[in-house]
C-alpha cells in the first residue's frame, strides 16, 4: 500500500547522452530509494595534521555523514561500501560507469580533501552513473574544524541537483532538553545539527524554559522563561549568549515567533486572564496589539510574506485555527473539522499550514491549505504535538510524549521527523529527552 | 483449545468485573463528577478546613458550586489575615497544546481571583502565575491525574 512514493528514473535504454538521467520526484513517497554510492572521500598526501581532527579519517567520516543524511530522507538508498570497486582517489577523477553499475548504483559520490595551512580545501562529484556523466561538481574552502558542516553542504548541493528542492542539511535545530521525573522535569534550551551531532546547553536548568524559535538569521532565539519565577518571553543571541526580556508587559507573555524579516516578535500577553496576540518592533520596540477578543488567542505565525498570521483561539468555543492579516483585521476561521486545532506553522513555501489535530483522546500531525482545505493528517498517536518546517518545506520535526504509569514511569519526551507526503516518520536522535523543537534555515545561505 | 478459551474468557470475565467495580468505587466515593474532580487526595490546606485548591472541567475554566464553596473558604480565611498575600497558581492536564494550555491556567487563576475579588480581597494581595501543563501534581496519564491536574492552587507567599 505504501507505495505512494517513489522516485522517477528516466530510462537510459534510448541513451540520451546530453542531459543527466536521474532525478526524484520528491512530491511523492518513495517506494523504491535510489541506490547511491557514496565514496569515502580521497584524503591528500599532502594533508598536515590540524588541532586534534584525525584528518588521515576525515574522507570516511565525512562520506558517512552524506550517506545518513541520505538514508534519512527515505529518498536515497546508501550502497554499502564493501561493494565498491574502485578507489577513491581514481573514482573520483573518472569513475569506470560500467563497474558501478555492477552494483547496482545510479549515482555516485566521489571527492577529495587537503588540509594545508589551517585550511579545508573540498571538492566533490556527483556522477550519473546510467548517463555516464558528471552532474555537478563544487569546491569549497573553509577552516577544517567544519568538516561536518563540509558533510552537509555536499548533501545539500546533491540533493538539490537530484531533487530540483533546495536542502535542509546545514541546518540545526533547537528544542528544550528534558530530565528528571515527570512531575519534576528540568528543562534547558539545547541546540543541535539536524543529525543530532554537537548538542549545545544555551541555559543551566535553573529555570523552566519553554517554545525556543529561531530568527530567520538562526543567531537569535526567542523563547519563554520562567526566570524569577515571571514567565516571560526572552530574546537570545547564541553567539553572545546575552539575553533580554522581550518588552516590560504586566503579565505573562509566551508562544513566541520572529517575523519573516526577523524585525519583529509575535507572542501573546495575558491581560487579567484573557491572551490576546501582540507584536513588538525589536528595534523601535513598539508594541502593537494585533487580537482584541475575549477568548484565549495564541500560537501565532507570521506567512513568509509577512503578510498574514495564522493563530488558534478558542473563540468558537473550542480551540481552532484562523487566519487574519498582519494588522488583526479580517479574521477567518478555517477548521471546520472534527476535533480541536491547535499550532498552525506556516510553511516556509507559503503553500500550507502545518497543525496539531486532538480527536477521541488521539493526536495528530497535519498539514492542510492555508484556506483551510486539503486536510492531510500525516500521523497519529497518544500525545504529539508542535510541528516546525524544514527550511525547504519538505518534513516536519515535531515532538511526542508517551502514556506515563500511575507513578509517571514510562513517560518520555522525543523529537520525531516526518515527510508532508505522510511517509519517512522516525526519530531524531537527542541526548536527552525533548521538546519544542524549532528548525533553522539553511546556514550555509 | 478449549482449556485454554475457557481460561481466556474466565480471564475477561474477572477483567470485566473489576474495571466495573474500579468505576462503581470511583462513582462512589465521588473522586470524578462529569470530568471535574472532587476527592481529596491532593488537597492541602491553608487552614483547617480551609483547601487550597479547586479543580476544573477540560477545557474550561468556570468555577464549579464546590469550587465557589471552596473559594469562599478561602476569602473568610483572606479576611481573618489581613496581612497574608497568596499567588493563584493556574494548571492545565497534559491532554493539550503546551500554549494553549499556559493561556488556559492563566484563565483559570484569573477565575479563582476574581472570585475571591467578588468576596472582599482585594485584588494587590492576589498574583496569579500560570504553569500551563508544565507541573502537574499527579504524573499519571489516566483521566483522575488529569482531573488532579487541572487546577488552580491557593499558595501563601509571605
Amino acid at each position: 500500500m505504501k507505495k505512494i512514493l517513489y522516485i522517477l528514473i528516466i530510462n537510459t535504454l534510448l541513451s540520451v547522452k546530453s542531459y543527466a538521467l536521474i532525478e526524484i520526484d520528491i512530491t511523492r513517497g518513495n517506494l523504491d530509494p535510489l541506490p547511491i554510492a557514496v565514496s569515502p572521500l580521497h584524503v591528500d598526501i599532502k594533508s598536515e595534521e590540524f588541532e586534534n581532527i584525525k584528518v588521515r579519517e576525515l574522507g570516511n567520516k565525512i562520506s558517512q555523514i552524506i550517506e545518513n543524511n541520505f538514508k534519512n530522507t527515505g529518498l536515497f538508498n546508501p550502497l554499502k561500501k564493501e561493494a565498491f570497486v574502485q578507489k577513491p582517489d581514481i573514482a573520483h577523477l573518472k569513475p569506470r560507469f560500467e563497474d558501478w553499475r555492477l552494483i547496482k548504483a545510479q549515482a555516485l559520490v566521489t571527492g577529495k580533501i587537503l588540509v594545508k595551512n589551517e585550511k579545508l580545501k573540498v571538492e566533490f562529484r556527483l556522477w550519473d552513473l546510467t548517463a555516464a556523466q558528471e552532474m555537478t561538481a563544487l569546491a569549497f574552502t573553509t577552516t577544517p574544524s567544519n568538516w561536518r558542516r563540509v558533510a552537509h553542504i555536499i548533501s545539500d548541493k546533491i540533493y538539490e541537483r537530484l531533487t530540483g528542492e533546495n536542502g535542509y542539511f546545514d541546518t540545526r535545530i533547537i528544542y528544550v532538553a528534558e530530565s528528571g521525573p515527570k512531575n519534576q522535569r528540568v528543562k534547558k534550551l539545547a541546540i543541535m545539527d539536524q543529525d543530532g551531532s554537537n548538542t549545545k546547553y544555551l541555559t543551566l536548568g535553573n529555570e523552566l524554559v519553554l517554545t525556543p524559535r529561531f530568527n530567520p538569521t538562526n543567531q537569535m532565539v526567542t523563547y519563554m522563561s520562567y526566570f524569577r519565577n515571571m514567565p516571560r518571553v526572552y530574546l537570545l543571541d547564541i553567539e553572545t549568549g546575552t539575553q533580554e526580556v522581550v518588552g516590560n508587559f504586566p503579565g505573562m507573555t509566551f508562544a513566541p515567533r520572529f517575523s519573516p524579516d526577523g524585525k519583529k516578535i509575535i507572542m501573546s500577553f495575558a491581560k487579567e486572564g484573557n491572551s490576546d496576540i501582540y507584536t513588538m518592533d525589536l528595534e523601535s520596540r513598539i508594541v502593537e496589539r494585533i487580537t482584541e477578543h475575549s477568548s484565549i488567542d495564541t500560537s501565532p505565525s507570521f506567512s513568509p510574506d509577512g503578510k498574514f498570521i495564522a493563530f488558534n483561539s478558542d473563540r468558537s468555543g473550542l480551540q481552532q485555527i484562523y487566519v487574519m492579516r498582519s494588522d488583526g483585521t479580517n479574521v477567518k476561521r478555517i477548521t471546520f473539522g472534527k476535533g480541536i486545532y491547535g499550532t498552525p506553522v506556516w510553511s516556509p513555501r507559503g503553500d500550507l499550514i502545518a497543525f496539531t489535530k486532538m480527536h477521541k483522546g488521539r493526536f495528530f500531525i497535519g498539514v492542510m491549505r492555508t484556506d483551510g482545505t486539503g486536510e492531510r493528517l500525516l500521523t497519529e498517536n497518544y500525545y504529539q504535538e508542535a510541528p516546525s518546517w524544514s527550511p525547504n518545506g519538505r518534513v516536519l520535526v515535531f515532538y511526542r510524549e508517551t502514556k506515563a504509569g500511575t507513578k509517571g514511569e514510562g513517560f518520555s519526551a522525543k523529537l520525531w521527523s516526518i515527510d508532508i507526503t505522510g511517509y519517512n516518520e522516525r526519530r531524531l536522535s537527542t541526548k536527552t529527552d525533548a521538546s519544542d523543537p524549532s528548525w533553522s534555515s539553511l546556514l550555509s545561505k | 483449545m478449549t482449556l485454554y478459551t475457557n481460561l481466556k474468557n474466565i480471564f475477561l470475565v474477572i477483567l470485566a468485573a473489576l474495571i466495573l467495580s474500579a468505576c462503581s468505587t470511583a462513582k462512589k466515593s465521588g473522586v470524578i463528577d462529569g470530568d471535574v474532580y472532587t476527592g481529596t487526595e491532593t488537597v492541602e490546606y491553608l487552614a483547617a478546613g480551609v483547601p487550597d485548591r479547586v479543580f476544573f472541567a477540560t477545557n474550561k475554566s468556570s468555577l464549579t458550586t464546590a469550587s465557589r464553596a471552596t473559594l469562599r473558604k478561602q476569602a473568610t480565611f483572606l479576611r481573618k489575615n489581613k496581612n497574608l498575600n497568596v499567588t493563584i497558581e493556574g494548571h492545565a492536564d497534559e491532554r493539550g497544546t503546551r500554549e494553549y494550555n499556559l493561556a488556559l491556567g492563566e484563565r483559570r487563576a484569573n477565575a479563582a481571583r476574581d472570585y475571591l475579588m467578588t468576596y472582599g480581597i482585594s485584588g494587590k494581595r492576589i498574583s496569579v502565575i500560570s504553569y500551563g501543563k508544565e507541573k502537574p501534581v499527579n504524573p499519571a496519564s489516566s483521566p483522575i491525574a488529569w482531573s488532579q491536574n487541572r487546577r488552580s492552587v491557593t499558595v501563601k507567599v509571605n
